[in-house]
């Protein structure tokens, strides 16, 4: 089925394949090759979005109903949990959903890419194609069942009194930059999937538990606050989640209408690149062992 | 002459060896590997798929593979197509490829023919354009019908393989390559496919074919490669080559020299 490639670069009419060392290949032909099949990336999202719904009654409709009963539910949550006792229950709620959306989109990228090679293992068996379409995918796939959740988000936002602000077009930066993480980290676990099945396994509870450990159900400032009260002048500590930041930033901008300091904003760009890199580098390295792995 | 402006040459293979390592379990877990590493063992088993294979094929010939399950067959196609990186020697393929394995297209069972299709089409690179051009073609000689649209789980597994060699066969390929692809067909859709196969080369193209039917290697193939174990036991003309491979059978591999021919 791989006959009369547009890329004639990447596989002109004399294909020669040798002995691979280990290491990366040819990044310039990979990536002309990447490039020029990214619909192919585009169409398997799309396609195991449309599917993902076929069988039940609300359809595509499941992308708002998704993150309305999340809201509901930590609604419940944080009602119970504050007891009435903290006043700003409103603000509270407002900044969880904003970092539970947005940290679903993380978690959403993350558990698709691990899932995206040992999944596309037939295509894997049949077909050269620079991998890398496939984590990538599932980044795409994650980033569109999160738009219709910004759709959600702006009438809560407005029903608890907050102010559409000017501030709010920055979060974008921090959008960017959790999509370049999400997507190194798809990378790596989509790798590491391929070598320990058990990775899926894991990965619910520990997003479960990197979801504790962000600013989601608390507020960046408190968590260092609260951190160097117990253990002395360490809340750069923080940082090392990298989650911290990008949550951080995001909800600054879009809830409370506060510029983050300019450590939110690099330690953000830092990861986001760090990830791109290791994952994109772990991945491609490994990439053409797959077929005899699945 | 260098090889690489020999355009009459197809395929050629210098010994190409092909070997990985795969762990003992069919499914690697983190348990099993935490109780390995308990031990002190290494779970790795080298498994020699392909070894110093070396062939030359020109462009127009039909070469059939036989060989027992596990000589190696399978291996060496996806090594002709590209997806296995061989690791020792080199391969060298002049034109574009069209391979129909043996787990054919639908690789998302939830998703119809046409949308299987597509995406297979898409991932080999063609553009929407192209993979439009093709698609009536294909749909045609599949011949599903409304199943076409349908959920790819709903098909039978002939119905399964028609579509994947039709897709195969109508991407006017310089080189095909067909894993077992009739097993699954009725009866008419096999003398279908045979056709096609030999229009395929009938238009001087070349196929691999690997089959365990020795009919459609003498049908189909002038020449055959016997691989055992992952080495390459004989080439020549179909009927010999089969000939050597039945005797194979009956005698038994040890009592076997190719002397005795």
């Amino acid at each position: 089925m791989n006959a009369t490639r547009v890329d004639e670069e990447f596989t002109s009419y004399v294909h020669v394949y040798e002995p691979h060392r280990a290491g990366l290949p040819k990044l310039g032909p990979y990536f002309r090759a990447l490039w020029q099949r990214r619909q192919f990336a585009a169409e398997l999202s799309r396609t195991g979005m449309r599917a993902a719904n076929t069988n039940t009654t609300f359809g595509q409709l499941w992308l708002v109903i998704n993150p309305l009963l999340l809201a509901i539910v930590y609604y419940i949550l944080v009602a119970i949990i504050s007891g009435g006792s903290r006043g700003n229950a409103s603000e509270t709620f407002v900044h969880l959903c904003a970092g539970l959306f947005f940290f679903y989109y993380f978690s959403g990228a993350l558990q698709g890419g691990a899932s995206s090679v040992v999944g596309g293992s037939s295509l894997l068996l049949n077909m050269p194609f620079p991998k890398l379409l496939l984590p990538l995918s599932a980044v795409r796939t994650a980033f569109f069942r999160f738009l219709p959740t910004l759709i959600v988000y702006v009438p809560i936002h407005l029903a608890f009194g907050h102010p559409l602000r000017w501030e709010m077009v920055l979060s974008l930066y921090f959008l960017v930059m959790l999509t370049l993480f999400a997507a190194g980290m798809a990378m790596v676990f989509g790798t590491l999937q391929v070598y320990f099945r058990d990775t899926a396994s894991f990965l619910p509870y520990f997003v479960r538990i990197w979801l504790y450990l962000s600013p989601v159900l608390w507020y960046p400032e408190l968590g260092i606050e609260r951190l160097e009260r117990a253990f002395g002048d360490v809340g750069w500590l923080m940082y090392l989640n990298p989650l911290f930041s990008m949550i951080g930033g995001w909800t600054d901008l879009i809830v409370r209408g506060v510029i983050p300091g300019p450590e939110l904003w690099g330690a953000a760009a830092a990861w986001a690149i760090a990830a791109m890199v290791l994952g994109g580098w772990y991945f491609m390295s490994r990439e053409r062992e797959f077929v005899v792995r699945l | 002459m260098p090889a690489a402006k020999r355009r009459d040459l197809a395929v050629r293979a210098e010994n190409v060896s092909l070997t990985y390592r795969t762990t003992f379990e069919r499914v690697p877990t983190f348990k099993s590997a935490i109780v390995r590493f308990g031990r002190g063992e290494r779970a790795v088993k080298e498994v020699h798929a392909v070894q110093d294979v070396s062939f030359e094929v020109e462009h127009g010939s039909t070469v059939g593979i036989i060989g027992a399950n596990g000589a190696g067959k399978s291996t060496l196609m996806r090594m002709l197509a590209g997806i296995l990186p061989p690791t020792k020697g080199r391969i060298e393929v002049h034109g574009r490829v069209s391979t129909l394995l043996s787990l054919g297209v639908g690789f998302n069972a939830s998703l119809s023919g046409r949308e299987n299709v597509v995406l297979g089409g898409l991932a080999g690179g063609l553009s929407r354009k192209q993979i439009q051009e093709k698609y009536e073609e294909i749909a045609a000689f599949a011949e599903l019908g409304d199943f076409i649209d349908m959920p790819m789980r709903t098909y039978s597994s002939g119905m399964y393989q028609r579509l994947a060699f039709a897709v195969a066969v109508n991407m006017d390929p310089d080189i095909l390559l067909i894993d077992e692809a009739l097993s699954a067909g009725d009866a008419k859709f096999k003398q279908k496919a045979a056709a096609k196969m030999k229009d395929v080369v009938g238009t001087a193209n070349t196929m691999f074919l690997v089959s365990h039917s020795a009919a459609s290697i003498r049908d189909l193939c002038k020449e055959a490669l016997w691989l055992h174990k992952g080495k390459m036991m004989m080439r020549g003309p179909s009927a010999e080559v089969n000939a050597a491979y039945n005797k194979f059978l009956e005698v038994g591999e040890d009592a076997f020299s190719l002397e005795d021919l």
